[in-house]
């Protein structure tokens, strides 16, 4: 049987929600949180939730990078891609994400340049292809994501490609957790217990940065978490190892995913990432700066580095000691939503005047958003 | 150039409008625009959808088609031998599908103003009397069942777009169903529904059916016929399978008891091969949280997992996820 089979048999999904169930009962509310788009997508496509006993829940937390770039960030993508000469590459989740203005596709209509691509590696063709026009690569996205990026941008040491750069608006899920939770700004608040029981770790930023970057979770603040992979049996499986924790009082850090994730990750693709980008403070949509959770090209890169290559065309950037408020989303629960502090159902306009068709905030946008995922499979399930 | 690939009488006549015997029974009407991109994919072309597509839509309430007219919009530029195939293409599916093709029209545009080639038929068809298909009748525990495997012509446009980078062998399933469902309806089972599956595939004609006439339905993951290469495909990319559109397949609601002959019926017609039973008709369901409003309906799948959820109608485009 195929491995995604195998991970997805009804027998062993069914013996280990019984097992949750049973090892889960007298533990009072437990609630544990992702962190992944693609784990809460996973959530929903299994029905996950609905094997549950009533007193377990998965939180979805800030899992979508899409989500959480920032206006300023966007902005500025929007400025270069109306820039005459110039056309900006994204992947098709930032395309639709709504900004003071409008979008990026709203922004064609006053003549901005956008090409949907798929990977770094298709926006450096498309330089390629085209030497007269000025190709800007809108680099969204986590570790995951960002590990192919440098490798693309340290290969661009052998053969130059100048006509080609990088917007980097990648994001560190580790440190935005560790922020996050010094912060007390994950899960619900006001209650005097803590208000997440664990951590369900994702498992592809994980493959890149290593299980052992998320042991701080269980060392500094106590909380049991596991590395899980995204078939349901891996979920159940993580759910059962975290109840296991809870019951003998233990925080520790597992790796549920050990088929994809070693202790140390994948060193080659770290090292590539160290080489490429520095650590910067970043802004969240929503959320604020949180500081140590963006990544920026090295002065190295500098050529490829579209903030610094257009700075003088750039609208003025924000930085963390701005008193300049924020742009307001006025009236989204996004924000809410990816610390886990509101669910989508909970927002007067989910699936009324916000849906994927005429999204009000990002987190209806990406496919990854928690959102558009609970509006794709029809609400909490 | 038309004339040459769908020749007719009609068409010869040198005029404007068709005048076209009146066949008894009622009149069947309908028309769609294609804009397909690309315009030549494997296992089709625009043309052969424009027909198929009408033809289908015509054949599943009941009609057997006879009738088509042809508009095409052309972007200037678009090269002669293209349009050349896709005439030849529709005249072959014309044939194959039984209908004529009486009238038309063809314009051009500027280049920059048009993606090459767009078309819009329309179909004329004729239905016996006292033909129902509305799904007036369905009742709890009526069998749903599908003509053939699921989400071919999405896989085969999205795999056929560049941008994506990666070869299949699959082949787009457009093909005309009025032979098909001429055997289903002949069997002797007592079809309730039908509806041809397009866009939005099983999950947006399944909640069109639930909206339609108020019912529940419950359908099983484990039951849908998919070739493996779609499935495959479709996990790498997190597009949900039954939302994938299609272009010659059939859902049938059939009462309960005709499932077997229905399903024999369609398996001895070469476009329903792997047609499948794949869900019922259910009680209405009992909803927890945020329940609708009483009356209203619901769609829903059993996961390969063996939990519940609910299938909602497909919204817009989908993409590859990000990360």
């Amino acid at each position: 049987m195929p491995a995604h089979e195998a991970f997805r048999r009804k027998d062993l999904v069914a013996s280990l929600a019984d097992s949750v169930a049973r090892e889960a009962e007298g533990l009072g509310e437990l609630k544990f949180m992702h962190v992944c788009g693609t784990h809460e997508r996973s959530v929903n496509a299994f029905g996950l939730r609905s094997l549950l006993p009533p007193n377990l829940k998965i939180v979805a937390g800030p899992g979508c990078p899409v989500c959480v770039c920032p206006v300023p960030e966007l902005l500025a993508a929007r400025s270069l891609a109306l820039r005459p000469g110039a056309t900006l590459a994204s992947f098709g989740d930032m395309l639709g994400v709504p900004m003071p203005g409008g979008s990026l596709l709203e922004a064609r209509r006053e003549g901005a340049s956008l090409r949907l691509v798929y990977s770094a590696a298709d926006a450096l063709a498309l330089a390629r292809a085209d030497r007269g026009r000025e190709i800007i690569f809108l680099s969204v996205g986590f570790e995951t994501t960002t590990a192919p990026t440098a490798a693309l941008l340290a290969s661009l040491e052998r053969e130059a490609v100048p006509n080609f750069s990088v917007l980097s608006a990648n994001r560190l899920v580790p440190e935005a957790l560790r922020v996050l939770l010094e912060g007390r700004r994950l899960g619900p608040e006001g209650s005097a217990a803590p208000p997440i029981d664990g951590l369900i770790l994702p498992g592809h930023v994980a493959a890149i940065v290593g299980s052992e970057a998320f042991r701080f979770l269980a060392r500094d603040f106590g909380l049991p978490c596991v590395v899980a992979g995204f078939e349901p049996v891996d979920l159940l499986e993580a759910l059962r190892d975290l109840i296991a924790q809870k019951r003998g009082g233990r925080a520790e850090l597992g790796n549920g995913y050990s088929r994809a994730v070693r202790p140390e990750g994948n060193l080659k693709a770290k090292a590539l990432m160290a080489k490429v980008y520095e650590v910067r403070d970043a802004e969240w949509r929503g959320l604020g700066f949180l500081p140590g959770t963006g990544l920026a090209l090295r002065p190295e890169f500098a050529a490829y580095d579209a903030s610094s290559k257009y700075r003088d065309a750039l609208p003025r950037g924000r930085g963390a000691e701005d008193r300049e408020p924020a742009v307001e989303d006025s009236g989204c629960l996004c924000s809410s939503v990816i610390l886990g502090r509101a669910e989508p159902e909970d927002c007067p306009r989910f699936g009324s005047s916000c849906a994927p068709g005429d999204p009000f905030g990002p987190c209806m946008v990406s496919e990854e958003g928690t959102c558009r995922i609970r509006f794709d499979f029809g609400g909490a399930a | 150039m038309a004339r040459a690939a769908f020749p007719s009488p009609y068409l010869d006549s040198g005029l404007d409008s068709a005048i076209l015997p009146a066949e008894g029974g009622r009149i069947v009407f309908t028309t769609d625009s294609f804009v397909v991109r690309p315009l030549f994919f494997p296992g089709g072309d625009i043309g052969r959808l424009a027909v198929c597509g009408t033809v289908n839509d015509l054949a599943v309430a009941g009609a057997r088609p006879r009738f088509l007219s042809c508009s095409l919009i052309l972007e200037e530029g678009l090269p002669l031998d293209d349009l050349g195939r896709v005439l030849e293409s529709m005249g072959k599916a014309a044939a194959e599908a039984g209908v004529e093709i009486v009238t038309g029209d063809t314009k051009a545009v500027e280049k920059g103003r048009g993606d090459g080639l767009y078309i819009n038929t329309a179909g004329l068809g004729f239905a016996p009397e006292g033909l129902d298909l509305s799904g007036s009748g369905i009742e709890e525990g009526d069998a749903l069942l599908v003509s053939g495997t699921l989400g071919d012509h999405a896989m085969t446009i999205l795999s056929s777009r560049e941008e994506l980078g990666f070869r299949s062998s699959l082949k787009s399933d457009c093909a005309p169903l009025g032979g098909l469902v001429g055997e289903l309806l002949g069997s002797g089972a007592r079809v309730r529904f039908l509806r041809d599956l397009t866009r939005g595939g099983l999950a947006a004609a399944l909640n069109e059916l639930a909206d339609l006439r108020g019912v529940s339905l419950e359908i099983e993951e484990e039951a849908l016929p998919v070739k493996e290469e779609v499935r495959a495909l479709s996990e790498i990319l997190g597009i949900d399978l039954p939302s994938m559109a299609n272009e010659g397949k059939l859902l049938a609601v059939v009462r309960s008891e005709d499932a077997d002959l229905a399903l024999a019926a369609m398996r001895a017609h070469a476009y329903g091969k792997d047609a499948a039973l794949v869900g019922r008709v259910a009680a209405p369901p009992a909803f927890g949280k945020a329940a609708p409003p009483p009356g209203s309906a619901r769609v829903r799948i059993k996961t390969l997992a063996g939990s519940l959820r609910i299938l909602p109608r497909p919204s817009g485009e989908k993409l590859p996820r990000i990360c």
